[in-house]
């Protein structure tokens, strides 16, 4: 996972609440089975539409996406990161985030920051004035900063800690074998198996 | 300290907890389907890494199987190449796989609980937002990402951030005719989609006691679309009868055992909640979604709402982009609206009480010109009751094809898919842009309106098919 410390780059304003995985990612995408190249697949339906945001060239090559509420919402699909990343998105800022999406995000290095409203109203207007308007996102000191704004976001210490070094969440864990060893010793005997043999 | 359900089910699953650090949580079951575990597989292989509890992993295939047969033949099964990676993975780590044509086959969300693998207190993790359908048997049930799903075949457990509480007290009683779709559809209309961010909803109140465990899970299923983590419903009798002799349920003194420990989880008398949602269960009537998100719906009887009915800028402007999408015009009354298309089935209503319901409304009836049924069951067990009880002939008899289970039409991931501006009705959860083919419009209904609209061929209840 690519480290995340500090990011300047420029904003796409997407005036849309509710924007459900779904639209980040149609479902008949869905069938495939490889962990990149998905760049193609993002906002596909709403990208065949001319007016959308991300067909105005002034937009190209932005990093940040600003969106409106409930950003992500639905589906479990963790195609929506990928999409998001591939495109080249590395920062995705809404007043809320669907909750399996934005764990989703955290665990694969793409920053979900939850801004107030009106915040990411004066985003939008910013934006969408002068597209070379340029954000900073600082995962060290926990703020966004452009022109006239500098406000805090929250991030636990561990997600951040994690993101700052671009930590492998798994290996943390496996530190922790024997607290799971021991834990499993003292589960309930008669909770379900499904019939699969344990090894080891 | 009182502690509530959720909270119970978290303090009996915390491996390991550390200040500063999200909770290290054990999960007892964890459920896979073709489409969103193939990296996850992939990146466990590069890694080295191996399954830590098969015992305790089971996997299916839904999404994107056919259901036009249960017998594919292999070109099908490599056309549709998920299904031949998860097949080809639980093979190489020893996970338990009802594959298509097998009797324990189904959408995950309704071969858990049929199988008695969904018991009150567990953990329950599956690659799937609908996950919080388990939440019926007082199982903490939660849909997780392929990043996640990596997690959980490597070490059995997840950091998690605690869920807050919130409670749901449906009061009243449901009127004739009133379904737990609309219970729910109701609540998500009254929440929006984004109330429950963060927090496990319980579901209670004499409505929840009242209903049946297909009922209740209908209503759980929902959940995640008010934006819930989970939903959970303390276990009852009604939990208890469903649960005993199922295949996976404790057997014998153990039953006995187990049903004492499940006794002691309900929400202690006094438990704090963090928020509070109250439904009156008595004033509510069949629900329908008429936009692109599940919380814009109205009762049956009303009409297409216009942008002035939104007071907030934003609810303008998602009004706006639904009735334009929608293809809808301020004023028409949903029962004008006609359908190209009916879906009964997904793992919201492809259970069996939902199939007899849809029946009961069929009997003796036929489907509208022009329009076209899909009726899918949620699990081959499902099915075979369907076609055990007599409901396949009614079906039939009324120009309906009883196919081969699957999530078909609720995600389009196979060929049952409408057309560019084809409207339907259907028993899922999502009627989010495309989610049912591209330029689809669906409004999300009940099964007894569902199959009702099928022979009006315009939305409509039981009701008006008898006047
Ligand atoms: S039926 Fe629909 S909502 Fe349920 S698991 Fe399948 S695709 Fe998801």
């Amino acid at each position: 996972m690519q480290a995340f410390t500090v990011l300047t780059g420029r904003g796409v304003p997407l005036r849309r609440s509710d924007v459900d995985t779904d639209q980040i990612f149609p479902g008949r995408f869905g069938t495939r089975t490889t962990a990149t190249g998905y760049e193609d697949t993002l906002f596909a339906d709403w990208r065949a539409e001319p007016g959308f945001v991300l067909n105005d060239p002034r937009y190209r090559g932005a990093t940040i996406l600003v969106a409106g509420s409930d950003f992500g919402t639905g589906s479990s699909r963790e195609f929506a990161v990928w999409a998001l990343q591939d495109y080249g998105f590395r920062v995705v800022v809404s007043p809320r985030f669907g909750d399996i999406f934005r764990g989703n995000a955290l665990k694969r290095g793409l920053l979900a920051v939850r801004l107030d409203a009106p915040v990411v109203e004066r985003l939008w207007q910013l934006t969408e004035e002068d597209p070379a308007t340029e954000i900073t996102v600082d995962l060290e000191r926990r703020t966004v900063t452009a022109p006239g704004i500098d406000v805090p976001f929250e991030i636990d210490d561990h997600t951040r800690a994690r993101l700052l070094e671009g930590l492998d969440d798994i290996a943390a864990t496996e530190r922790h074998a024997d607290a799971i060893a021991a834990y499993e010793s003292r589960r309930r005997p008669a909770l379900p198996t499904t019939g699969a043999v344990r090894h080891g | 300290m009182q502690l509530t359900l959720a909270d119970k089910i978290w303090r009996d699953h915390v491996v390991r907890s550390a200040v500063g650090e999200p909770d290290l949580l054990y999960i007892d079951l964890h459920l896979l389907h073709e489409v969103n575990t193939p990296v996850a597989f992939d990146n466990l292989r590069a890694a080295g890494r191996t399954v830590r509890r098969p015992d305790l992993t089971l996997a299916t295939e839904d999404h994107a199987t056919p259901t036009f047969t249960d017998r594919p033949s292999l070109d099908e099964v490599l056309r549709r190449s998920q299904m031949k990676l998860i097949r080809d993975n639980c093979a190489e780590f020893g996970i338990q796989m009802y594959p298509l044509g097998d009797a324990r086959q189904g959408i995950v969300h309704v071969i858990g609980p049929e199988l008695g693998l969904a018991q009150p207190g567990m953990t329950i993790v599956c690659c799937d937002s609908h996950t919080t359908t388990h939440g019926a048997f007082g199982t903490l049930a939660f849909g997780i990402g392929a990043s996640q799903v990596e997690h959980v075949l490597a070490t059995q457990t997840l950091p998690m951030t605690k869920m807050k509480n919130m409670s749901v007290d449906i009061t009243g009683s449901l009127a004739p005719g009133v379904t737990p779709k609309d219970v729910v559809l109701a609540l998500i209309n009254k929440t929006g989609t984004g109330r429950g961010v963060g927090h496990v909803m319980e579901f209670r109140g004499p409505v929840i006691e009242a209903m049946s465990m297909e009922g209740r899970m209908t209503v759980c299923n929902m959940a995640v679309e008010a934006g819930s983590r989970a939903g959970l419903i303390a276990p009852d009798e009604t939990t208890l009868a469903y649960l005993k002799d199922r295949p996976h349920a404790p057997k014998g003194e153990d039953w006995e055992r187990e049903v004492a420990h499940w006794r002691t989880l309900a929400t202690d008398p006094g438990a704090i909640f963090d928020s509070a949602v109250h439904l009156d269960g008595s004033a509510l009537t069949p629900f329908v979604t008429w936009g692109i998100n599940p919380a814009q719906s109205v009762p049956l009887g009303g009409r297409v709402p216009g942008v002035d009915d939104f007071t907030d800028d934003r609810g303008r402007r998602a009004a706006a982009r639904a009735l334009e999408y929608m293809g809808l015009t301020p004023g028409t009354a949903m029962r004008d609206l006609a359908v190209d298309a009916v879906f009964i089935g997904s793992c919201t209503n492809g259970r069996i009480e939902d199939l007899r319901a849809a029946a009961e409304v069929l009997r003796g009836r036929k489907v509208a010109d022009g329009v076209e049924v899909l009726l899918v069951p949620g699990s081959a067990a499902v099915r075979a009751q369907a076609v055990a009880e007599g409901l396949e002939d009614v079906f039939n008899a009324a120009g309906v094809e009883l196919r081969y289970p699957g999530c078909s039409m609720c995600c389009a991931l196979n060929e049952d898919r409408l057309r560019p501006g084809q409207r339907a009705a259907s028993t899922n959860n999502r009627n989010f842009e495309g989610r049912q083919g591209r330029g689809a419009r669906t409004h999300v209904v009940s099964p007894e309106v569902a199959a009702a609209t099928a022979v009006a061929g315009r939305l409509a209840s039981p009701a008006d098919l008898a006047a």
